[in-house]
């Protein structure tokens, strides 16, 4: 033993600089003499030395040993020599402290969150790089809501259902989130949503298949001050009361497992000479690289403000205007604006605030105070809504019109400049930019959910560090060394700034960095711009996010052009709608009046939808006027519309298809297979296959989002995909059932269709079943079969098959495989020209009909309702006829790419787009799965083929994500753009 | 989009841009190519430029690496350093069903957006996926380069087990940049080296590492394997090893010959799953019996001498794959990722370290989805899987790196035993 972990006769120092605030403990043996934690706003340097002298009453001028640990703590460590200790070690120390007998910790930190396993096998894990999911998530979420943390935990204590929301980054749990909230949602019950978002992301990206059982100790700041967090940690685990234990001290536990090491590890300080280190560490050697600053002085910020100045509306008193007035809303994600116009386009009166996660109360306010300002002399002629919250605040208030963002903001673009060719708006929680050609517009592209780093982004940012977001910005604008923070997502960055912040950047250089990043994140990832003239000559920027000069001055540096900002820019969306009021011509608005909107009231309730299988979480809104407004729904259903109204939709049809398949009882007894991935298209194959040979096929039932959930804790890659995740799911229902025989073949090839230069299956198609043999342990107890086949040689693979299943079935022959094999080939191939024949023959309905086609592509098993979350339901309520890419796959040469063209899914792809390119009553639209790497190479070539045709190219990206609100949007920008495309061509054509 | 093919007037008149992934064994492998012929150049250019041009020209969800190449290569042409009617790019293409394949495809596409469509690229595989006329994988130019793989993986192993030890820091890299030096003129003047020659050289660089005065105490020692370009290049991983060494630990890092291999026993393999061309298969065993014969007369040469630990040979790494997973996995590093982590257990080295990409497929199947079972063969292992990204920060990185650290730190205190 060495000499330091003898007897401690001195006092102990530990301290803890986490993401968010410094904590620091002095204890003396098993006694707490003194615990105080604070806030440190990236102050590290300066507030541990504050807390420090605070413990200058209980330390004095004694010898103490001290470590110090946690997240932000390791470059003051390094600088001023003290002992360091990484933090979930440290929690295990203190482990020690809390009773004994602990099975597991779970610690979640302002950034951090840990499991410990304590018995059973030692096991400390921390979560990934993406995976957000712990304090300062739940503290933007807050935001968001607005309320405070405390509130929060109110109002979860007084819900009554739980919405599910994607609890693997903020970012995602955001975009859920919003559109609740617009939708009329219950805060309490998004308050309980979110606290079980944490819970469930802890079991999901933590535990990874460890079971979480016994005496569990939840330790860490927000378990500590979250009553509501605590009750969904023990109900999810089914903890008795006594196996939950939240230590009074929990969210000290790092510091005192700190000050637990020091006693045992290390060498002995005072309180004068700690303080002399920390305070002279110097962080005056910094790793970060820096950017150029935005403004080299007031002069040139002078010349740029003017500049931007000119793009004005004129404003005119609303006392003493008389005559027609147009009113345009927009219920953005996180803001709501409003704007009356006067005949002449001169602004009358304008509103601009955060809907405050209510944004109908905000609007009727609104609303009476502009029916009060009106009064008899000025007639609301016309009014019109965009917007998340479009469609409630239309059925609310009786709003004349709705109409799609894009359409709104396109509008207000043109207003300032008549020329504009490329529009980039920055909002609250959307980048959307599209490009014009000919009037309309050619090609819309919005933020996929995981890039949402835009408006309420900085904002959330600002508030974090103290600031608002007006001095947070103000400060970025003369920052001498703005911190290049990249261009990833959020949750990256909170770690880039944490960096930056260990690295001595101040708050200016943060903020001027985070500006460059907001930049940088929409140009390279949303619209994937290569050079500024890809973007246009006339450009026009707008949003909320782009009043930050910080924003606009980094967005014409990084093009290197100059763009037009109208001072409006806040407000366009809200301004294109009062100008598309204006094009309605009516006489009169069916506005609600001012005696109306006095008695008005609104209440939500939340029903589930009985539908069908898929059981969408509802809201319903009813207003004082017996209105009614359903949401939440993916289909027209619960709004009573006939089911034989419905247009031809082949995800439907192969979906029916596959629940349509029975077992056949048989000889060899029960044997499983997981329905999804490529079983979904290969199960004609291996059902008639397996069936042929005697066994009773027992397919897991169509995904849902229980699917998810049974299987979830097994998942050890919380960045694979939504489909192999649910894999997980249907292994579990197998073995719930009782089947004892699962069969899961291997496939790294597909079958050949001669399309591509090879015929692959991506990797995790391919092996996943490799990953499930080693994580999902209730395997190791059944008969597990996942051999490796390739179907694409049938000669070999009856050979292959036939020494496999003989060996493991024994009297199997080679004979009866041979047939069996036979007969699956010939019963795969059959029901692919069936559903050939079947898209060939909804084809015609739609053009005999004269209805739009929508080619929905993607993989397979994209046709699984919990994967594509009713997409195609949505398409067709908004009068499209569905097929999808196999449908049209074979109806031309295979198209020639300028990537290697090797997974057989794919090269479909292509050729569907050739195919689409070719026909203008279709649109191509692109399923992608978030964490699909394959369609990194795919997308930018299926969209290069539409293209070059002239055509429009549309992605929608979806993971767990269950909320339309965002891919509606864009749908229907999709169909105006087409629409008024084929407007442009019929007036050029006369 | 028609390929530019590289002809055989341009290999007199292109220079060769070579992108660095293992710095030893490139640096060799460059010479090798102006022996015979053609003027390669190394590129060392690194640094946020590097990175940026990847984020401008690559779509941001493909994986680190083919951002890195890729920026790495633009970067180079910007820098006004070449001419560029007078350049080439080369780049390896291994042709899996990873999208690691489409690398070169992704480069032509940004060349072609950057204006630089002109320059013809090479595509460097020993399949032979694409045709250049002016540039031919020889047989004997091939054999030299496999003699540059078993000579980089011995330096590189041999530095290793030094650097964390030597008595005069500076020794060990002085050493190894004076062996680099010296191998880049041995093969500049020899067409081939032969056996004895070869294996007269191993000997050499044994004994003269071997001479290095180190201290005897036992360093904890960490593992680092995973996706092949973050697990080798400093660029791809912030500086790992670096950091590592810093933190004290003995860096131990599975040769590139391991791939090379594993690759030439995937096609093997292929055949027995799935049937296919009974010739090409015999030509790969013969090559893979070639290989794996040199590998364990080098071992032998290690174990003869008795001051430093040989890898394992390979043919026994295969083996402990089994009933972890199986060797149809052959996307990516696949099969071989899981085996090396299981042959750094079995040489003792319990801590390892499992870098991918970000969002890296096969790695979700072959890393990160064994960690639970080969925990459970093998409670001893201790394993962080850390992903590498544009975005992703080191200090993130780094603190699960150090908790891996302080978790080898207990497990000595402990066993109170060897590390």
């Amino acid at each position: 033993m060495r000499e330091g972990r003898e007897q401690v006769l001195s006092y102990t120092v530990g301290i803890d600089i986490g993401s968010t605030t410094v904590k620091v403990v002095v204890t003396d043996g098993e006694k707490l003499l003194f615990r105080h934690y604070e806030r440190h706003f990236s102050q590290v340097r300066q507030k541990t030395a504050e807390v420090l002298r605070l413990a200058a009453g209980v330390l004095g001028e004694k010898p103490f040993r001290t470590a110090l640990s946690g997240s932000a703590g390791f470059g003051l460590a390094r600088a001023a020599d003290i002992p360091f200790v990484q933090e979930v070690f440290a929690t295990s120390k203190a482990a020690e402290l809390f009773g004994g007998d602990i099975d597991v910790v779970i610690e979640l930190g302002g950034e951090d969150a840990k499991i410990l396993f304590l018995t059973g096998g030692v096991e400390e894990r921390m979560n990934g790089t993406c995976a957000g999911g712990t304090g300062a998530f739940i503290d933007q979420m807050a935001t968001l809501l607005d309320v405070t943390p405390e509130e929060l935990d109110g109002l979860a204590a007084r819900h009554e259902r739980i919405y599910p929301i994607a609890s693997r980054c903020g970012v995602f749990a955001k975009s859920d989130i919003q559109p609740l909230l617009n939708q009329g949602a219950r805060k309490e019950d998004l308050a309980a949503s979110i606290f079980q978002a944490v819970v469930d992301q802890t079991i999901t990206g933590l535990a990874q298949g460890r079971e979480i059982k016994g005496r569990v100790a939840f330790l860490g700041g927000p378990l500590f001050f979250f009553k509501e967090l605590q009750r969904r940690f023990a109900q999810t685990l089914r903890l008795a009361p006594e196996n939950a234990l939240f230590p009074e001290l929990g969210q000290f536990s790092v510091a005192l497992g700190a000050a637990l090491y020091a006693g045992e590890s290390c060498g002995e300080t005072d309180l004068p000479d700690l303080l002399a280190r920390v305070e002279k560490a110097s962080t005056d050697v910094t790793a970060v690289s820096c950017l150029p600053p935005l403004f080299s002085g007031d002069d040139d910020y002078g010349a740029f403000a003017a500049r931007h100045a000119k793009a004005t509306l004129p404003v005119r008193d609303i006392g003493s205007y008389s005559g027609g007035a147009y009113l345009g809303i927009d219920c953005g994600s996180t803001t709501t604006k409003v704007v009356l116009l006067s005949e002449d386009n001169a602004i009358l009166y304008q509103y601009y605030s955060s809907n405050r996660g209510n944004p109908v109360s905000i609007i009727r306010e609104q609303l009476i105070a502009l029916r009060g300002l009106c009064g008899g002399q000025i007639t609301i002629k016309g009014s019109a809504v965009t917007g998340y919250g479009e469609e409630l605040i239309q059925h609310a208030f009786h709003v004349d019109a709705g109409l799609v963002e894009t359409m709104a903001h396109f509008r207000a673009a043109r207003h300032f400049e008549p020329k504009v060719d490329f529009i980039l708006d920055i909002g609250g929680q959307d980048i959307k930019c599209f490009k014009v050609k000919n009037g309309a517009i050619d090609s819309i592209m919005l933020n996929e959910a995981c890039s949402s780093g835009c408006g309420s982004f900085l904002e959330t940012f600002a508030k974090s560090l103290g600031y608002s977001i007006e001095e947070f910005s103000e400060r970025g604008l003369f920052s001498q060394y703005p911190v290049d923070l990249g261009s990833r997502c959020t949750v990256f960055m909170n770690s880039s700034v944490k960096q930056a912040q260990k690295d001595g950047a101040g708050v200016e250089d943060i903020s001027a960095g985070l500006s460059i990043s907001v930049v940088k994140n929409a140009i390279y990832k949303v619209i994937r711009a290569h050079s500024p003239d890809e973007l246009g000559e006339h450009i026009v920027v707008q949003g909320g996010t782009f009043l930050n000069d910080a924003v606009l001055r980094s967005f014409e540096r990084e093009i290197g052009r100059e763009v037009t900002r109208p001072a409006i820019a806040g407000l366009m969306g809200a301004f294109g709608a009062a100008l598309y009021s204006k094009e309605l011509r009516l006489e009169n608005s069916a506005l609600l009046t001012l005696p109306e909107l006095e008695a008005f009231t609104h209440t939500a309730r939340s029903a589930a939808c009985k539908g069908c299988a898929n059981r969408c979480s509802l809201t319903v809104n009813l207003f004082a006027d017996g209105g009614r407004y359903i949401s939440g729904n993916k289909c027209e259903k619960p709004l009573g519309v006939d089911e034989t109204e419905r247009l031809p939709n082949i995800y439907q049809f192969k979906m029916d298809r596959i629940r349509a398949l029975e077992p056949r009882p048989g000889p060899r007894g029960k044997i499983g297979l997981p329905l999804g991935l490529n079983m979904i298209e290969n199960l004609p194959f291996w059902h008639t296959f397996l069936s042929e040979l005697g066994f009773e096929v027992i397919v897991s039932p169509v995904s849902s989002l229980k699917t998810y959930d049974m299987g979830r804790y097994t998942i050890p890659s919380d960045t694979v995909c939504y489909p192999a995740k649910l894999m997980h799911g249907h292994i579990e229902w197998l073995l719930r059932e009782g089947i004892d025989t699962i069969f899961y073949p291997c496939l790294a090839y597909n079958f050949d269709e001669k399309k591509g230069d090879n015929h692959y299956n991506c990797p995790v198609v391919a092996y996943y079943p490799e990953l499930l043999h080693a994580n999902v342990g209730k395997l190791q107890g059944v008969r597990f079969l996942y051999p490796y086949f390739g179907l694409h040689r049938p000669k070999d693979f009856i050979k292959k098959a036939a020494v496999y299943f003989g060996s493991e079935f024994p009297g199997l022959s080679k004979g009866e495989v041979s047939k069996a094999a036979k007969a699956a080939y010939r019963a795969y191939a059959q029901w692919q020209a069936e559903t050939a024949a079947k898209g060939q023959e909804y084809i015609r309905y739609a053009r005999e009909q004269g209805k739009r086609i929508a080619v929905l592509c993607g993989r397979p098993y994209h046709a699984d309702p919990e994967i594509n979350h009713g997409i195609d339901r949505l398409l067709g309520s908004l009068g499209m006829v569905v097929v999808s890419e196999d449908c049209v796959a074979g109806l031309v040469e295979p198209q020639k790419v300028d990537v290697l063209n090797q997974w057989t899914y794919h090269a479909r792809l292509y050729n569907a787009a050739k195919y689409v390119a070719g026909n203008p009553d279709m649109e191509l639209i692109q399923l992608v799965s978030f964490g699909c790497g394959l369609d990194a190479i795919t997308t930018d070539e299926v969209r290069a083929i539409l293209e070059s045709a002239g055509r429009l190219y549309t992605q929608l990206k979806i993971d767990e994500i269950n909320n339309l609100g965002a891919v509606r949007i864009r749908l229907r920008s999709l169909l105006d753009a087409v629409r008024y495309a084929s407007a442009f061509e019929k007036g050029s054509a006369q | 989009m028609e390929r530019v093919v590289f002809t055989e007037a341009m290999k007199k008149t292109h220079t060769i841009l070579v992108p660095t992934m293992l710095p030893i064994h490139f640096k060799m492998m460059v010479r090798i190519l102006r022996q015979h012929g053609y003027q390669a150049e190394l590129l060392e250019n690194s640094g946020r430029s590097v990175v940026n041009e990847g984020l401008r020209n690559v779509h941001n969800d493909t994986c680190y690496p083919a951002l890195l190449v890729i920026g790495q290569m633009i970067d180079a042409l910007e820098s006004g350093r070449y001419d560029l009617n007078r350049t080439a790019l080369l780049i390896t293409q291994t042709g899996g069903g990873c999208r690691a394949s489409n690398y070169i495809h992704l480069l032509r596409k940004a060349l072609a957006k950057s204006g630089y469509g002109q320059i013809p690229v090479i595509s460097l595989s020993f399949g032979g996926l694409e045709k250049n006329p002016g540039f031919k994988l020889t047989l004997p130019m091939g054999m030299q380069l496999i003699n540059a793989i078993f000579l980089g993986d011995l330096l590189t192993q041999l530095q290793n087990q030094c650097l964390s030890y030597e008595k005069t820091p500076g020794e060990t890299l002085l050493r190894v940049e004076s062996w680099t030096e010296q191998l880049v003129e041995v093969m500049g003047r020899t067409k081939l080296l032969t056996g004895g020659k070869f294996y007269a050289l191993c000997r050499d660089i044994l004994a003269d590492f071997a001479d290095i005065p180190r201290r005897r105490e036992n360093r904890v020692k960490v593992g680092v394997v995973g996706e092949i370009y973050v697990k080798y290049s400093p660029l791809g991983n912030n500086n790992l090893e670096a950091f590592l060494l810093s933190e004290g630990a003995e860096v131990v890092v599975p040769g590139l010959l391991g791939f090379v291999l594993y690759c030439v026993y995937n096609t093997m393999e292929d055949r027995k799953l799935y049937g296919g061309d009974a010739v090409k298969a015999s030509l790969y065993r013969a090559a893979y019996h070639y290989l794996v014969s040199r590998e364990r007369k080098i071992i032998q040469l290690i174990q003869e001498q008795g001051v430093f630990r040989p890898q394992t040979w390979f043919p026994e790494l295969v083996k402990l794959a089994d009933g972890y997973i199986s060797r149809g996995v052959k996307m990516g590093e696949g099969w071989l990722l899981t085996a090396e982590i299981l042959s750094l257990i079995e040489e003792g080295v319990f801590n390892v370290v499992c870098t991918q990409p970000f969002g890296c497929l096969p790695n979700h199947i072959a890393g990160k989805g064994m960690i639970r079972s080969i925990k459970a063969g093998h409670p001893e292992a201790n394993i962080v899987a850390v992903d590498y990204d544009p975005g992703a920060s080191a200090v993130n990185q780094q603190n699960r790196i150090k908790l891996m650290l302080a978790n080898a730190a207990a497990a000595v205190e402990r066993g109170g035993k060897e590390c």
